[in-house]
Parts: structure tokens; sequence; C-alpha cells
């Protein structure tokens, strides 16, 4: 038996102490290297910290109204100025934080769900399943996304939740045209039929050898995702669909601030430029996600 | 050998790729010639640096992070090492051209055939466009398919048949040197046979002389004057094909032979070379193949071999055949 | 007489294409006895692969019988199939493929154990999955190193192990080498020749490459265009070759030497497509001794003697075409 055992144990140790990660690994290490990823993952990290201590950061109550207060430019007190309520708008943008970070993330993970599990079931067995799934996301795909959004919360009412489901429907098609993708070219890779050859069963084989291997490209997609998502509730608050006053959400803390743009232009910039940066950051760590989990960029 | 002019010399030919995990030596104080007409055989295996000295005649190696670090490749008299990148444009493709491993990718996909050959011959040699075509046409004809087809695209033809067409794209100029890396193995045998076959006949017509890289000791057999065996960057051994075949020196040429089963012959075990091909960026002290050699001696990790002369044109690297000398 | 581990009878696998019915394999019959390696050779697109696969049920035969253990493992149900999994397995040809990226080398072989339910233990299990690397040659300081951080040998000898870990009867090697180097090529089949002995395995060696086949393989298969067209043990297959095509394949195999100079025959054209091939022979249009009746009649595997098959009219009395 001995003599089928490799000769060379020294080289297998310089081979494995050089570099024991797992391919996670390799990407985060491929990924802090990009400079303006991890600039756009601080800031997203920034905002997550703000989400979650809003509380404690945030220098007044969501609606601590002080008449007295009202339109007050950019100041010592109020660092981002009053509304037209005597409300600080620095601590309804740390407030609202929270509701886009909630409304991005929970839209997102309905759409990459629904839509994932849509891909993976048309592309691992085709045939006709495929054929009427992806006829689905076609139709889904023909409206446009902010009608959809639009028809959706009419029907359901306006408020958080709908908003979120809205979002989330609308973009369904993106994932499971992904995921579909992604699953069609690993079905026929070797090591599912290894996996097949083996004894396994398709709910083994989707979830460990063919979901991991896709989750790249849906990655991706997501967090531009979350960045568009964030954008479209803000979009429905805006026209008055979305998040309904007084819950301090972007969109409508800028459609309030937009009648009195022309006196008091901090009541409508703020809330847009923290759309604008959050967006921007997501679309940074996006892309860098992207070269980061691109294959071809592996050493 | 030393008789006939040599049409390419390479001297102390080193080409490094400095990257992130370290600096790969991928060919180190390369000596070769090859005279007008010859074939040399370049072999080794994974990593051995074999298409990177073709790159590196041709001037292609990718800057960063490849680099010639030092030595002299001179083709026709000339360095091409100190040549500008406008000078060597103008010798590739035409003095000098490569045919790559994979027919599928190096032909373009939406240009006929033939407008692929007369691309090469337009921009090497002061012809219009109808006696473009007409060379191209010739040229299929030369390799054997009918000049009638040049109006295909490459999907219409098969792998043997697109492997021709990437022969006379590189032949079209008429070049007094070809590299053909890997050009058959993506080939089936018989489809290989065919190529190697129409190969050796258009050198011939043409008096060519032709680099062959491969892995393949039975096609350097057939087709080579010359080879030269390499390992992690070194030529380990270089002589001419007989005297590598009835009498091969270096352990790892040995080696080869052991791990190839050997049609001609019953035997029942390989007897392969231990160990793997060294980390490229790691590449052991001394002899670089001195983990994996079964005559190893103390030595071997501490000092380079020095290339030697065993008998007149076999030159070994080597620490065993140091002392022999003279 | 020797025992038969499987038999294959009438094989045949199509697939619908765009352009019309593919014939992979059409009509393929051999049998492998315990112990033994088949060689099945043939060149890209000649069905070797897929009759592989056929075999072990990772593609459903379109007919034909598979007799594996006296069962046809075709009329298996799914409780059946997966006993039957246990018994048959398979080393893939390309190491950079067969394995998941995304799992670790121990995750890798234990996968058939897991999937199986083979140990409740946990430490059982990972005591077979050390005892697997070491059987190969794997360090057992690679258990939690991912594919990626390895070379194409040491790939390989992982798909190995996994394809060992439920001590199979029977393995489908489809072209395990043609991806490695010729150094690690060997160390690679040195290693299955000696599982092969330590275990009694029994062997479908798939490759294009006729000196590794004629090296591993006690009887060897010639495969052209979906149909064996020569068989025979592998001394007679290489000193009297009776097919034109074996003929034509042996003898365009570069051979690493310079004293022996070979007859070469060159083949026209290349290999027609598989699909809605013609009736005749197969290989009608590359044969430089064919006939009328060729064209007309296919010619079946006829057995010539001493378990020598061949599927030729002109079997011994081949005549240059009369053109």
């Amino acid at each position: 038996m001995s003599k089928i055992k490799t000769s060379n144990n020294q080289e297998e140790v310089k081979a494995v102490s050089k570099k024991k990660r797992s391919p996670w690994v390799e990407v985060w290490r491929r990924l802090r290297q990009n400079k303006s990823a991890m600039f756009g993952l601080a800031i997203i990290g920034l905002l997550v910290f703000c989400a979650i201590f809003a509380d404690l950061i945030a220098p007044y109550g969501i609606d601590d109204q002080d008449l007295r207060a009202r339109f007050i430019t950019p100041s010592r007190d109020y660092l981002f100025g009053t509304d037209n309520f005597g409300r600080d708008i620095l601590s309804r943008i740390i407030y609202g934080s929270r509701v886009s970070l909630q409304v991005g993330f929970i839209a997102v993970g309905i759409s990459a769900l629904t839509g994932g599990a849509l891909g993976a079931i048309a592309g691992f067995y085709g045939g006709r399943l495929d054929n009427v799934i992806m006829r689905f996301v076609d139709i889904l795909l023909a409206i446009p996304g902010i009608l959809l959004a639009i028809s959706i919360v009419s029907a359901l009412g306006p408020g958080l939740q709908n908003v979120m489901i809205a979002v989330g429907i609308g973009s369904i098609p993106s994932y499971a045209r992904i995921v579909r993708a992604s699953v069609l070219s690993l079905r026929d890779q070797e090591f599912v039929e290894a996996a097949k050859a083996v004894g396994a069963n398709d709910f083994r084989i989707i979830s460990k050898h063919i979901i991991p291997n896709s989750m790249a490209p849906i990655i991706v997609q997501a967090t531009l995702g979350v960045a568009g998502a964030i954008l479209s509730a803000a979009g429905l608050s805006f026209i008055g669909l979305g998040i309904q006053p007084p819950t301090p959400e972007w969109g409508s803390m800028l459609s309030s601030g937009r009648q009195y743009l022309r006196d008091y232009w901090h009541i409508a910039t703020f809330p847009g430029l923290a759309i604008m940066i959050t967006i921007f950051a997501l679309n940074l760590l996006g892309d860098g996600l992207r070269d980061a989990l691109d294959p071809r960029l592996k050493s | 050998m030393k008789d006939n002019k040599n049409l390419l010399e390479i001297k102390d030919l080193s080409i490094h790729y400095i990257t992130d995990d370290g600096t790969v030596r991928a060919v180190e104080e390369m000596n070769l010639e090859i005279g007008v007409g010859e074939t040399l055989g370049l072999v080794g295996e994974t990593g051995a640096g074999k298409t990177t000295t073709a790159l590196g005649i041709m001037n292609l190696v990718p800057n960063p992070p490849g680099k010639i670090i030092g030595g002299e490749i001179v083709f026709e008299g000339e360095d091409l090492v100190k040549k500008s990148q406008s000078e060597l444009r103008k010798i590739r493709g035409n003095k000098i051209s490569m045919i790559f491993q994979d027919p599928m990718t190096s032909l373009n996909p939406v240009m006929t055939v033939g407008d692929q050959i007369a691309e090469v011959v337009k921009l090497h040699q002061n012809v219009n466009a109808a006696e473009a075509t007409e060379r191209a046409m010739e040229m299929l004809e030369k390799v054997g398919i009918p000049g009638t087809r040049h109006k295909d695209f490459p999907h219409q033809f098969s792998g043997g048949m697109r492997q021709r067409v990437v022969i006379a794209i590189a032949l079209a100029c008429n070049p007094t040197l070809l590299i053909a890396d890997e050009p058959t193995t993506a080939l089936d045998v018989t489809i290989q046979a065919q190529v190697l076959d129409l190969m050796r006949n258009l050198k011939h017509e043409f008096n060519t002389s032709m680099i062959m890289i491969t892995h393949d000791l039975g096609v350097v057999a057939e087709v080579c004057d010359k080879v030269a065996i390499m390992y992690a960057g070194n030529v380990i051994e270089y002589t001419d094909v007989k005297r590598l075949y009835t009498s091969p020196k270096h352990p790892y040429t040995i080696g080869l032979f052991g791990s190839i089963p050997d049609i001609e012959s019953d035997e029942s075990r390989l007897k392969p070379i231990k160990g793997l091909m060294p980390d490229p960026t790691n590449i052991p002290s001394g002899c670089p193949f001195h983990p994996r050699c079964p005559k190893a001696m103390d030595i071997c990790s501490q000092r380079k071999p020095k290339n030697t002369e065993v008998e007149p044109g076999h030159f070994v690297k080597c620490l065993l055949f140091e002392n022999t000398e003279k | 007489m020797q025992e038969r581990l499987l038999e294959v009878r009438n094989l045949k696998k199509h697939f619908n294409t765009k352009k019309g019915l593919l014939h992979a394999v059409d009509g393929v019959n051999f049998f492998i006895n315990k112990g033994e390696t088949l060689g099945l050779v043939g060149e890209s697109g000649c069905g070797k692969s897929t009759t592989g696969r056929v075999v072990l049920r990772l593609l459903e035969a379109t007919d034909g019988e598979i007799i594996f253990e006296g069962k046809d493992i075709l009329q298996f149900n799914k409780q059946q199939l997966r006993e039957m999994r246990k018994e048959m397995q398979i080393v893939f040809q390309d190491p950079f493929a067969s394995l998941n990226p995304r799992m670790s080398l121990s995750e890798i072989i234990a996968e058939p154990l897991v999937v199986n339910k083979v140990f409740s233990d946990k430490l059982e299990m990972q005591k077979r999955v050390k005892e697997l690397m070491d059987t190969v040659g794997i360090a057992e300081r690679l258990t939690n190193a991912y594919p990626h951080e390895l070379d194409g040998g040491r790939r390989q000898r992982i798909g190995i192990a996994r394809a060992l870990a439920l001590n199979p009867k029977f393995i489908v090697q489809d072209e395990p080498v043609s991806a490695l180097d010729v150094s690690i090529q060997a160390q690679i089949l040195n290693l299955m020749d000696d599982l092969q002995d330590e275990f009694g395995l029994t062997y479908l060696f798939i490759s294009h490459d006729l000196s590794v086949v004629k090296h591993v393989s006690d009887r060897i298969a010639v495969m052209y265009l979906g149909k064996i067209v020569e068989l025979s043990d592998y001394n007679s297959m290489f000193k009297n070759p009776l097919h034109p095509y074996t003929q034509a394949l042996l003898s365009a195999i570069p051979v690493p030497r310079i004293d022996i100079k070979r007859e070469r025959i060159l083949l026209e054209g290349d290999v027609p497509s598989p699909i809605n091939p013609p009736e005749g022979c197969r290989f009608y249009g590359r044969c430089q001794y064919r006939q009328e009746i060729c064209r007309q009649k296919t010619p079946e595997l006829r057995d010539m003697g001493n378990e020598k098959y061949v599927a030729c009219h002109f079997t011994g009395d081949l005549r240059p075409a009369s053109e």
C-alpha cells in the first residue's frame, strides 16, 4: 500500500501553507484590494450602524416637533436644519435609513428567493416546466417595473409592507433569468454528474452543487438590486403611494421638502443626498463584487 | 549542426513574470539555435515555459506582468529584443508566424476564412484585394481545402479543417520561421496524422524552419530534427532527435520516456517521475529538478547546473555530467 | 470460464437534435469479466463517453440491455438504482470540472457516504475519508483544502477517492488521464493499477489514446460512429488488427521512438456526422477497401474465434477499392 502514497510530503506542506482559503475567503481578499468597493462598503456599514443605533445617535426623536424652530437652515443645533414642522432633518434621515434599508433588503430578499427558485427549477428540469415559468417571467418583464409597482401598491394599499412586496415582485424576472442561465451551464458540469452517480437526489444536487456555484451573479445582482429597490421605494413614496408620513422615509421627505425648495433648500436636499450616496455606495460595492467574483480574474 | 547558417539564435534568454505571489522565472538562460529549414522540438510539461519562449521570440510576452530580463534573440542577424513594436509588427505574421493549439479560438468566427488569409497577405505584401483573395484560395488548396470554400465561415469546417486554415494563414506570407504551439493536441489521432503530414510537406516545399512546441514525444520523433527538453524554465537537455531517443542523458528526460506507455513493447508498469511540477513562484534551489530526481546528490540542492556539452552537439544541464566535461 | 460482471446487449442511445436523430450509440455489444479492464477507444464523437454514461444510467438508454451481476439495470426502479450506484462508479476526464469548487476535499470525498447514509457517526465517517485519502495518496493536511488549490494530478486522485468511497465493484474511467501531464499521467495510471489489484475492481477504461488503452486493458473495443468495429484482447488487437479503421488508427499514433518506422495509413476526410447516418458500413466513406456491399449492408460484429470480434464484410480478405 505504501508504494501508492505520494512521495513528496514537503511539497504538499509548501503548497498548502502558502494559501489555505475557501473560495469565499479569496473573494474577500480580492474585494479588499478594490478601493472604491471598500469605500462603498464603508458607507453601507455606516448606514447599517445608523439604522441599528438610530435611537442612540439621533440628536432628536423622529417626531419631536418644535414649532418655534421651523425652517431653520443648517446650524450647530440642527446640522441639516429643520423642516416645516420643526423636526430635525438629520435625525429623520438617520431614522429613515432603517426604513430604506429594510425596504431594500426585504424587497431584494423576496425577489431573489422567488426569482432564484423559479429560475433554478426552470433551468434544472427544463422542458415544459421551463417554458411555463419563463413565459410567466416574460409577462412580468413586459410590464414596466414602476408601473407594476404602482399597480400593486394601488391594489394592496400604501404602507411599508406593501411597498416591499410591490418592489420585490417587480424584480423577480431578472433573478429568475440569471439563476436559470447559470443553472443551465452548471447542470451539465461533471461534478453534478458525479453527484448523480453516487445517488444524490435532485434536492441535494440543486442545494449543494448548483446554488452555491451560481451565488456569484446573484450576489452582484442583489447588491445592485438593493440600490434599485431603495430608489423605487423612494419613488413610490415621492408620488405618495409608498410609506406614509409621518414615518421618516427619504422619498417622502424629499417629496414634502419639494414645495419649499425655493426658500428652504435644505429640506429636500439632504434626503436627496442620502438617497444618492446610498445608491452610489451600493453600486460601487456591486461592481467591486462583480470583479472579485469573476472567475476569469482568478489567478 | 554548426556548418549551416543559423536562422535564429537564442542566447541567454531570461523571461520573468512579476506577480503578486512572487517572481515566476518562466524562462531561464535559454540557449538555442535553429538552422534554415530545420525543425526544433520544444518539449515540456505544463508550466515548463514552452509557450513563454514562443511568445518571447515574437516579443509578445504580456507586459506587465511578463518581461524579458536579459539575453538576445538573433533572427536573420538582428536582435529582436532591441526592436521596436512597429518594427516587430512587420516581422510577425510575415517572417515569423505562429500556429496556436486551439483552432476554435484562433479564427475569427464572423469572418470568412478567405478574408482571414487575405487580411494577413494585405497587411504584409503590397497587393490589391483581388490578388490577396487569389493568394488565399491558393493557400487553401495548398493545405488541402478546395479554394472555392474561401467564402465559408470557420464554423462550417471541422476541427482538423480549421487547423488547416490556421496553417494556411500562418504560411500565407512565406515565413522563414513557423512557431507551432501544440498544433495537433486538440485533434483526433487520425486527423493529427493528416495535419502532421501536411505540415511536413509544406515545410519542405517552403523550406521553412519550425519550432514545434509539444508535450508529445511521439510527435517530436516524427517531425523534428532537434529537440530541447524544458523543465521549470530551463532547457535541461538539447540535442538532435537521434541522440535524444537513443541515449537520453538527463534524469528528467529519462523519466519522461519512462512515463509514456510504449505501444511497441509490453511493460506491465510505468516508471513515473515521483512528485509534482514545482510551484513556479517557488522553484527549488540549485537544480530545479533535484527534489524529484532519482539520482540527486547533495550538491544538487546547492548549485545550479551549468549547460554542459557531454558530446558534440549534446547539451545537458545536470551536475552528474559537469565533471565529465573534457 | 471467467465470470461476467457486466454485459451490454444491443445498447442504443439516440439524441433528438434540431438537425435530426443523433445516433450516439447504435447497437453496441460487449461484456466485461470480473477483475479485468476493457478499453474503449475511439475518436471524439464516436460515442464512447455516452456509452460509459448509459452503462451507469447517468443517461437513459434508448434501447438494449445492461446486465450487471445477472440483472438488467435498465429495468431497475429508483430504490434498486440507488443500491446499484454503490456498485458502479465513474471517474471523469476533467479534474477541474468534476470537483465542486465550493466544497472542500473532505466534503467531496464524503459526499457518497453522506448521500447514502453509510455512517451515522460523524467521526466514523471522517475516519473513512482519511482512509480514502491515504489510499489515493493525498496528504491528510489537505482535508480542508479546496479543489482550486490543487494541481490536476491531485484533483484526479480526489475524483478517484470519491469513486472508491462506497466500495464499488465496477468503475467507468472516462478519459481519466487525458487532461494530465505525462509524468503525472503515469502516476495516476499506476495508482489505478494498484487499486484494481487491491480491491479487485473491474474497469471500463474509455480513452482516445491508444497507447494508454493498450497499457491498461486486458481487452480492447474500438468504436467508430456509435458502433464497435473491433473487439479483441489487446495483444491480437495490436499485432493483428483486422478492421481497416483499427489499422488506420493504430498506424496514426506517433511513436516516441526513432528506431521503428511504421507504415502509415492516412485516412481521407473527417468522421461523418452521426445524425441520421445512412445504411451500410459507417466507415464506408473513408475506407480504402470499400466495395459495393459496404454501402448497402451494415456489417455485424462477427466472432472470428479466440474472443475476437470484427464488424467488416471483408475481414481477412481486404482488397483495394475498385473505383
